[in-house]
């Protein structure tokens, strides 16, 4: 079985400035995995590279594949990509759906790949294709909004309707940019249980950048941590301390171990790590 | 202390210059230009009473052949139609190959400099150079409006399109879908409200421009004004003026209020 992520000898440069440095990371399928780091460390520019949105440094000799199939070599991006795309779900920090369309009609933008071109233009999708939008937003929890102007709907039911994006999409990898970054604390839980539960019900792996480190020990079994373009730390999430976190990143741990009321006074659910969540909080 | 006084003082001082400079520069263009457009204001004053005299044979305005007017006024409501029409289907790949958030420099270069020589020639020159092609008559009225209208509208559109938001499309990107379902599903739905808003004023625009065109003898009320002024018939001259003007006005108030429906 190929990992479902695998990023080596990764480097970009913006302006002359590191932005990711000599990135090694391998992701098996079906883990649930933290990317946490202070505002500008790389976790977006990290992501939008595995999804090939983003060339990598064209000098190194940089490999990143999903699947086993290849989104981008030295620092070119495959000509198949598109397929590559199509099995990975990106949930995005400002949830980015089309906001004066229904939002049915963003969800329904996940089949595009495999919807043939005379009827995905005119927007002529199956009653069976409409059926599965549908069933996706009442998973997510939203199908009573299918027909409202996305604009219209709060952040946490846009970045709901995101993840049914995704659903419809059938994807097997979700990466996630700070997904809750923009919600309320309430929304936020909602969000991330809803992907924790996509990841724990179909397998599906999922790379979720992270702002606090408190989410990354409620959900995610593994951390990765970046500081200044690097992997600073690559390993369970029980084993970040407090103490260790504030050794790799200074003064700017404060930034991430910010603590979220709404993750913290929430009971912690079995299977989690608790001791580590008394520790931090 | 005293060093930043003379800082602020050199400041003051190259402002002073610098509108001086600017004042001279047009006045110089401005007296330049008085020659070659032959301008003789003392001539309105001298020559008052004969407009007078011409203002008058304008009233009453004579209506006898008004059903005439309204038919081809409606022919030039026609022409602006068909010019209109044409002229946003060929403005969306037009205007989406004329942004530089669409395609590369390659494409949107050229788009943009055949799109500035349909703009910047007149309606009425591509009218006398189509009726060459297609004969006297309202066709070769629509093919100017079309030609014209294009190089305006796509560039407005293409405006539009490169001050969309990126991230949507972004959105749709990352489902795997091709370019042209980003465009439907993530550039068209941000730009819709002001294309459309365009679209109704360069309508506007064009029924004005059709009762032009017709001087050249490209169909509808602009033929019969041409006419009626070349024949000296003022009476009947002020009575299609009237009725350009009511049309205009009625279309303008029109597609005022559908446009505020779109957005």
């Amino acid at each position: 079985m190929p990992p479902a992520i695998s990023v080596t000898g990764l480097s970009k440069t913006f302006n002359g400035k590191w932005a990711l440095n000599d990135i090694n990371l391998n992701i098996a399928q079906g883990e649930f995995v933290a990317l946490i780091g202070a505002s500008g460390s790389g976790k977006s520019t990290l992501l939008r590279h595995i999804s090939g949105f983003l060339a990598a440094d064209q000098d190194c000799p940089s490999l990143i594949t999903v699947l086993g199939r290849p989104v981008q070599r030295q620092g070119r991006i495959d000509r198949e990509v598109r397929a590559v795309r199509a099995g990975i779900g990106f949930v995005f920090q400002q949830f980015n759906l089309a906001g004066r369309l229904p939002l049915i009609t963003n969800v329904l933008t996940g089949l595009l790949h495999r919807v043939p071109w005379w009827r995905s233009l005119p927007g002529w999708f199956t009653q069976r294709e409409m059926a599965e939008g549908f069933s996706a937003l009442a998973r997510v929890g939203i199908a009573d909004c299918a027909w409202q102007r996305t604009s219209t709907l709060s952040g946490g039911q846009q970045q709901r309707a995101a993840i049914a994006r995704s659903l419809v999409q059938r994807v097997k990898i979700i990466l996630a940019d700070e997904p809750i970054a923009s919600l309320d604390p309430e929304s936020a839980r909602n969000v991330m249980e809803i992907i924790s539960g996509i990841n724990r019900e179909q397998g599906v792996t999922v790379l979720v950048s992270l702002h606090q480190v408190e989410v990354a020990l409620r959900y995610c079994l593994r951390t990765v941590a970046l500081h200044h373009g690097r992997v600073v730390y690559d390993g369970l999430s029980r084993d970040l301390s407090p103490s260790l976190l504030r050794g790799l990143y200074g003064a700017a741990a404060d930034e991430i171990l910010d603590s979220n009321a709404a993750f913290v006074s929430a009971p912690v659910k079995p299977g989690l790590v608790p001791k580590v969540a008394e520790a931090l909080g | 202390m005293s060093q930043a006084v003379t800082f602020t003082d050199m400041a003051r001082s190259r402002r002073k210059l610098a509108h001086a400079l600017a004042w001279a520069g047009g006045l110089a263009l401005l007296s330049w230009a008085w020659n070659g457009a032959d301008m003789r204001p003392l001539d309105l004053f001298r020559d008052f009473g004969n407009m007078a005299q011409y203002s008058r044979d304008f009233f009453p305005p004579s209506f006898r052949d008004w059903r005439l007017y309204l038919e081809e006024m409606l022919v030039t409501f026609h022409i602006a139609v068909w010019g209109t029409a044409l002229a946003i289907v060929s403005s969306v790949p037009c205007g989406l190959m004329s942004s530089e958030n669409i395609v590369s420099p390659w494409i949107y270069q050229p788009m943009r400099r055949l799109m500035d020589a349909c703009r910047a020639i007149n309606e009425m020159v591509f009218a006398m150079l189509f009726i060459v092609a297609v004969g006297l008559g309202p066709f070769a009225g629509v093919l100017a409006l079309w030609v014209h209208t294009t190089g305006t509208l796509a560039k407005l559109f293409a405006e539009a399109v490169e001050a969309i938001d990126p991230r949507p499309v972004e959105g749709v990107r990352s489902t795997g879908a091709s370019a042209f379902e980003e465009i439907v599903y993530g550039v068209i739905p941000q730009v819709l409200p002001l294309w459309i808003s365009y679209s109704l004023y360069r309508f506007e625009a064009n029924v004005r421009s059709a009762s032009v065109v017709g001087m050249v003898g490209a169909g509808g009320i602009g033929v019969v004004l041409y006419e009626v002024i070349r024949g000296f018939h003022y009476a009947e001259t002020s009575a299609v003026l009237l009725i350009i003007i009511a049309f205009v006005s009625l279309i303008d108030l029109a597609s005022a209020g559908i446009r505020r429906l779109t957005i």
